[in-house]
């Protein structure tokens, strides 16, 4: 908790909102910064979107702001200035006095942030209670009317619940209203919407939205999000590797972006209102420490000179309030929004089907979860199974792959009718249906070298052996844009898109004819989803393989989808081709869904 | 006892979200093995250990006294490093000559324990339902005996123990506490989707649990296997100490405690010098084992 | 966001409150199921503790040693007492039913009812035990509490390493340096043995049950310290502790309202497990003492091959763990809201 103070800089002086000055944080003992030289400005009432991808640091920065920093990091230089007071130079037990008053926080994942053990209604007014602000039956009031204003029931035995027992929307709303109760000036929101289902994420914005406009609370808002931020956000910030690239105002930042990373990010998000060629970003963010000199985007930048190497560039205003880390910024041409849209697929082409399922119904012991379920998949075509959670997409995938085997239906793939489980099927139909999963770190075995992951199945199957197998190998993590160094690596030291590329060349390696993609890019960065999408893309035109493609993301079906089914509660609720359902969608659920997805278009 | 469980999180960690990806890429990740030694605990005590283990195999060639010769009076601390015995026997030798059947036995249970045990575990957690009911249940009927009542049980029919029933009986006694620990680790890995794609594959059960179940466990195995080695000199120097071991002529650490008990107050040597080498043996292997859970705690992430 | 956990309950559908009438009977389901399950473990243990002591070996012929050919007639009286020549199931139903109906047999050694012989020795172990448990409790916590405030530096480290050092040696090691260091040799304060009249308790002379609670003590606190100690870190480093810091909760409110209650459930798991090692301590422990306690008489009726009491003192040890843990489970649900509430609904 150190803090230096530059004393000589001019106080900022305003009412409400908040300043940042030249804030750095680093690493415990090692002296290499998570992020350095940041500077931001929350005007009161305003909401400053913070993006970035993983390691970028912006949890970090958001911590910051309560002068808190996780262990084995530390606050170096900087201010943070509430009203002209530096939190960050302030005894602890001043800080202790400004959080949650003057600047609450609402974290990630509120499931696990609430207390385990304490009932929410007595968690929402402890601090209150601490601080002997109100009386008992005030603070608990305020408690009731904060619930109401957030949209949840106020009674006691609302009161009286316990985290677990509430749902994933509510426990967040929760903590908005826990947030918001001591009437704090600044909030910051720390990717509070990751893992909420869209309608759910959309009432929790809303919420929030409301909240900031009538209490005139000035919000850093933290996520990977970009269709998020252009939804709620005033102003963005886009980081990356430590350091704010790009920061304007919404409009500006969505119609102009300036840094070659801004723009590369805006490339990689897929559009609900036409199909898009995702592209991604090659290489990976560089860790604390393993940071390139000068620019730190120049080892992927497409537009990077030599001059990028040599020193950091400051961030200077390319136009009113809109500033850019980027010293070829005026030179690199414009932008457009529509780069990269590609017409939809055509939904009267000639469908050869190699896939049905029909009447699938499928339980967990006595519960009934998918009902009725029938599709069917031609060759060189990408189904979408898309729904919010619980809505049994992945339940059919699975059972479909053999994974689940408690189901009733038919399931005929070229032919032959599918055993339930994949080990009741003969091999042919293992090897010529490959199931990818949607956690890369958890599907690959780390004890095994990439190696050894994707020769596995060409074993198995009798596809190859030996030398022949290796080669092979190669050339497939060739296709998956993986250089044959990889080989002898565990997939530990993988990043997750790497991994993710493995566990698509190891499904390739059995040679399928249908690949089934359980929500294979949820895990990861948009830039990456971006890649992996463009590399589906390349297999189904060149191999003509098939995919059943589960993912809640609306906007990615639209890019990757010549076929979808909207599900919801294990039925199937509209399907058709890609653009009818989506351009004319018949039922009220679709719609719904459609319109609360966010978008930047 | 369990293997100690703690769950500490000495690793810097950034935020859950931004993990520093790992630094420039070594071709593979150093086996826990390697990991472990560069824990000053483990390389402490595997030095122990390993100085122990060449003490108790090459020590009876060098004692200055047979094992059982009378060096002179009983309970006399004038003659040789730690005085004489009961039995007038040479301390120093006897402790020399001693550590054959504590090492042995403690090592042969302890291994025939980890492989019970994690046959049980891996079993129960791989198999489920059903398998997983019974064999936990059964686990449960051991696991209510405290490991010293099991072998004292077993022994009341018994005019005299034999070695091998000691290493069986000691073994079984682990087993099940073994069980429970293998049956936890693999429960998390057998979920895992590797090992789901595995059995998509259609590869056999044994090559399932043997190539893709089992290398993953390896770590928070050898921990417990260490901390098992630790339980297990305790527990047959407690029999030997109660006057249990498989042959009361020879010299045998645990009995010389029970042997030179009375004379505790006139020769404390002869109690504590093997009391001594088991603290230090134990320390040794408990200080092992430790260093390696503390690397199979932060385990691939 | 895989559906298999999450497809039951869609987050959108609001989770039904605890159900009053519905949860009393849940509940009552859910102990009969656990003390049916303790009564099935029971009954195991009685049939594995019958088959080890007097079907694995010939326990007459283990009695007499060399006696076994010369005396036949005392073959045959230790043979009619055991009820040698009955099946082996009819001698297991009859002990059993023995077990339940609270005869215990009579000991082979000195021919007096089991149930006499050790009812003076199992008060006196439960003392022990209590007393054991009474000291070690509060230490380890506090011991914990220590390291976790000094957490990761020097006075942890040393901490941890001295427990970890304490935590690898055996019972009788710790109770023979303790005789050396505070009875025989270095300072002559406790007495090495137990000396009791045989109608008086052993802990009417306070200072005959310092020894023997002081090694059980410092046998199993390092350990219940250790992992005390590990699950309030891991509290502390969870998020729920930093969200409370984050709103501006003072420590001491932390640590105690938000960290302590969570870490408490599994140091009940672990006292109930070292409880139920106590147990087996005593039997090195009151050997070592000469404590006139069940380890000891267990130690001699195995020497002496008396069957019938090495049963039941088996017996009444493993009930004891079987019990202790039911407590600590019961425990540890009602105080963990989220396993309370799975029951109840």
């Amino acid at each position: 908790m150190t803090a230096t103070s530059s004393s000589d800089a001019a106080p900022v002086e305003k009412k409400g909102g908040l300043v940042v000055e030249d804030l750095s944080v680093l690493l415990t003992g090692k002296d290499i910064d998570v992020v350095n030289d940041i500077d931001l400005v929350l005007k009161p009432g305003e909401v400053v979107g913070l993006v970035g991808e993983s390691g970028s640091g912006k949890t970090t920065v958001g911590t910051s702001l309560l002068n808190y920093s996780r262990a084995g990091a530390y606050i170096g230089s900087g201010r943070v200035l509430l009203e002209g007071r530096d939190i960050l130079s302030m005894k602890w037990q001043e800080v202790r006095q400004v959080r949650g008053e003057e600047i609450a926080y609402v974290p990630q994942d509120p499931a696990s942030a609430l207390n385990p053990a304490i009932r929410i209604g007595k968690q929402i007014v402890e601090l209150l209670e601490l601080r002997g602000i109100g009386t008992k039956e005030s603070r608990l009031q305020g408690a009731r009317d904060g619930l109401a204003e957030v949209g949840l029931p106020s009674d006691d035995e609302f009161l009286s619940r316990y985290a677990h027992q509430l749902s994933g929307g509510q426990v967040q709303r929760v903590a908005l209203a826990m947030a918001f109760l001591p009437k704090p000036k600044v909030l910051v929101l720390d990717e509070p919407t990751t893992g909420l289902d869209v309608t759910t994420q959309a009432m929790v914005l809303e919420t929030m939205a409301e909240l900031c406009r009538t209490h005139g609370v000035s919000a850093l808002y933290v996520t990977h999000d970009l269709a998020v931020v252009a939804n709620i956000a005033d102003r963005v910030a886009v980081m990356y590797a430590g350091q704010i690239a790009e920061l304007g105002p919404k409009e500006a930042m969505f119609r102009s972006p300036s840094h070659p990373y801004t723009r590369a990010l805006l490339d990689s998000i897929p559009h609900l209102s036409h199909a898009r060629a995702l592209t991604g970003i090659p290489g990976r963010t560089p860790a604390p420490g393993a940071r390139p000199s000068g620019c730190r985007f120049n080892d992927r930048c497409a537009y990077a000179v030599d001059a990028c190497r040599k020193d950091v560039p400051e961030l200077r205003e390319i136009a009113p309030d809109h500033q850019v880390r980027c010293i070829r910024a005026g030179e690199i041409g414009t932008w457009d929004i529509s780069r990269g849209v590609v017409p939809d697929a055509d939904p009267d082409r000639k469908r050869d089907i190699i896939l049905s399922i029909d009447n699938l119904n499928i339980f967990y012991g006595r519960k009934h979860v998918v009902h009725n379920v029938s599709f069917d998949l031609a060759k060189a075509e990408v189904i979408a199974l898309v729904g919010e959670s619980g809505s049994g997409k992945t339940t059919i995938s699975r059972s479909v792959g053999g994974l689940h085997k408690d189901w009733t239906g038919t399931i005929t793939f070229d032919g032959d009718v599918l055993a339930k489980s994949a080990r009741q099927r003969d091999a042919t139909n293992r090897k010529r249906l490959q199931y990818i999963f949607q956690n890369p770190y958890l599907s690959l075995n780390p004890r095994l070298t990439i190696e050894q992951i994707v020769k596995r199945p060409m074993e198995l199957f009798g596809i190859a052996s030996g030398k022949e197998a290796t080669d092979r190998v190669v050339e497939l993590l060739d296709q998956v844009a993986l250089g044959p160094r990889m080989l002898k690596y565990q997939a530990s030291r993988l990043s997750g898109g790497e991994r993710q590329r493995v566990a698509i060349a190891r499904a390739l390696a059995a040679e399928p004819d249908v690949l089934i993609c359980d929500e294979i890019t949820s895990a990861l960065d948009v830039s990456v989803q971006g890649s992996i999408v463009a590399l589906l893309e390349g297999l189904r035109k060149q191999r003509g393989i098939s995919m059943l493609f589960v993912t809640h993301n609306l906007a990615l079906v639209r890019s990757i989808g010549s076929g979808v089914q909207i599900l919801k509660a294990g039925r199937v609720v509209e399907s058709g081709s890609v653009v009818t359902v989506m351009e004319t969608p018949k039922e009220e659920y679709t719609r719904n869904l459609l319109s609360k997805s966010p978008r930047i278009d | 006892m369990t293997a100690d469980q703690s769950h500490e999180h000495e690793h810097v960690s950034l935020s859950g979200e931004e993990a520093p990806p790992p630094p420039p890429i070594a071709p593979a990740e150093p086996g826990t093995f390697k990991k472990a030694l560069r824990q000053k605990r483990f390389t402490v005590g595997l030095g122990i250990t390993v100085l122990l283990v060449a003490f108790v195999i090459f020590a009876p060639y060098l004692a200055p006294y047979g094992e059982n010769e009378v060096a002179g009076p009983p309970y006399n601390k004038a003659t040789g490093l730690f005085g004489t015995d009961y039995l007038g026997q040479d301390v120093l030798s006897r402790v020399m000559h001693g550590g054959g059947e504590i090492l042995l036995i403690a090592l042969l249970g302890t291994l025939l324990g980890m492989v019970l045990g994690i046959a049980i575990g891996v079993v129960a957690a791989y198999g489920g339902g059903w398998w997983d009911e019974v064999l936990m249940r059964l686990n449960d009927v051991i696991l209510s005996f405290p490991q010293i009542l099991l072998a004292l049980v077993v022994l009341t029919a018994l005019q005299r123990p034999s070695a091998w029933v000691l290493i069986v009986l000691v073994g079984v006694s682990h087993a099940p506490r073994v069980a429970r620990l293998a049956r936890g680790v693999a429960l998390g890995i057998v979920t895992r989707d590797f090992v789901i794609a595995a059995e998509a594959l259609g590869e056999r059960r044994s090559r399932v649990i043997l190539a893709e179940v089992l290398p993953n466990m390896n770590a928070p195995l050898l921990a417990e296997g260490g901390l098992r080695l630790t339980y297990s000199i305790g527990l047959v120097g407690a029999l030997g100490f109660l006057g249990f071991s498989a042959d009361p002529g020879a010299a045998n650490w645990g009995q010389m405690i029970q042997e030179n008990r009375l004379g505790l107050a006139t020769q404390p040597w002869a109690v504590l010098a093997p009391v001594l080498i088991i603290a230090i043996f134990a320390i040794g292997t408990n200080l092992m084992a430790d260093g390696i859970a503390q690397v199979a705690q932060r385990g691939d992430n | 966001m895989t559906d298999l956990g999450t497809i039951v309950a869609s987050p959108l559908e609001e989770v039904a409150p605890p159900r009053g009438q519905h949860g009393a009977a849940a509940w009552f389901l859910w102990i009969a199921r656990r003390l049916g399950l303790a009564v099935l473990t029971l009954w195991l243990v009685s049939i594995l503790v019958f088959l080890a002591t007097a079907a694995l070996g010939d326990p007459i012929r283990a009695i007499l040693g060399r006696d076994y050919n010369a005396n036949p007639g005392r073959v045959a009286e230790l043979e009619k007492l055991l009820n040698a020549d009955a099946s082996i199931f009819s001698r297991y139903f009859d002990w059993l039913g023995g077990l339940l109906t609270g005869d215990l047999g009579t000991s082979l050694a000195s021919g007096r009812p089991v149930s006499e012989l050790i009812s003076g020795p199992v008060q006196n172990s439960a003392m022990l035990v209590f007393l054991a448990a009474i000291v070690m409790i509060p230490v380890s916590f506090l011991i914990a509490m220590i390291s976790v405030h000094y957490r990761r530096r020097r006075p942890d480290t040393v901490i941890q390493t001295v427990l970890l050092a304490i935590a690898g040696l055996p019972e009788f090691v710790i109770g023979v340096l303790l005789l050396a260091l505070l009875a025989t040799t270095v300072f002559k304060v406790f007495p090495a043995v137990t000396i009791s009249s045989p109608t008086g308790h052993p802990w009417d002379n306070w200072k005959v049950m310092v020894l023997p609670t002081l090694t059980l003590v410092l046998w199993v606190s390092p350990y219940v310290s250790r992992i005390v100690r590990a699950s309030l870190l891991e509290v502390i480093d969870s998020e729920y502790v930093e969200l409370a810091r984050l709103k501006g909760i003072p420590e001491g409110v932390v640590m105690r309202k938000h960290a302590l209650l969570n870490a408490i459930v599994p140091g009940i798991q672990v006292i109930a497990l070292q409880l139920a090692f106590l147990a087996g301590g005593v039997v090195v422990v009151e050997t070592l003492f000469s404590y006139p306690g069940i380890g000891l008489q267990l130690v001699d009726s195995v020497r002496n091959h008396d069957v019938q009491v090495v049963q039941a003192l088996s017996m009444i040890i493993a009930s004891v763990y079987v019990v202790v843990n039911l407590i600590a489970d019961l425990l540890s649900i009602l105080l963990t809201p989220r396993a309370r509430t799975a029951i109840s609904s």
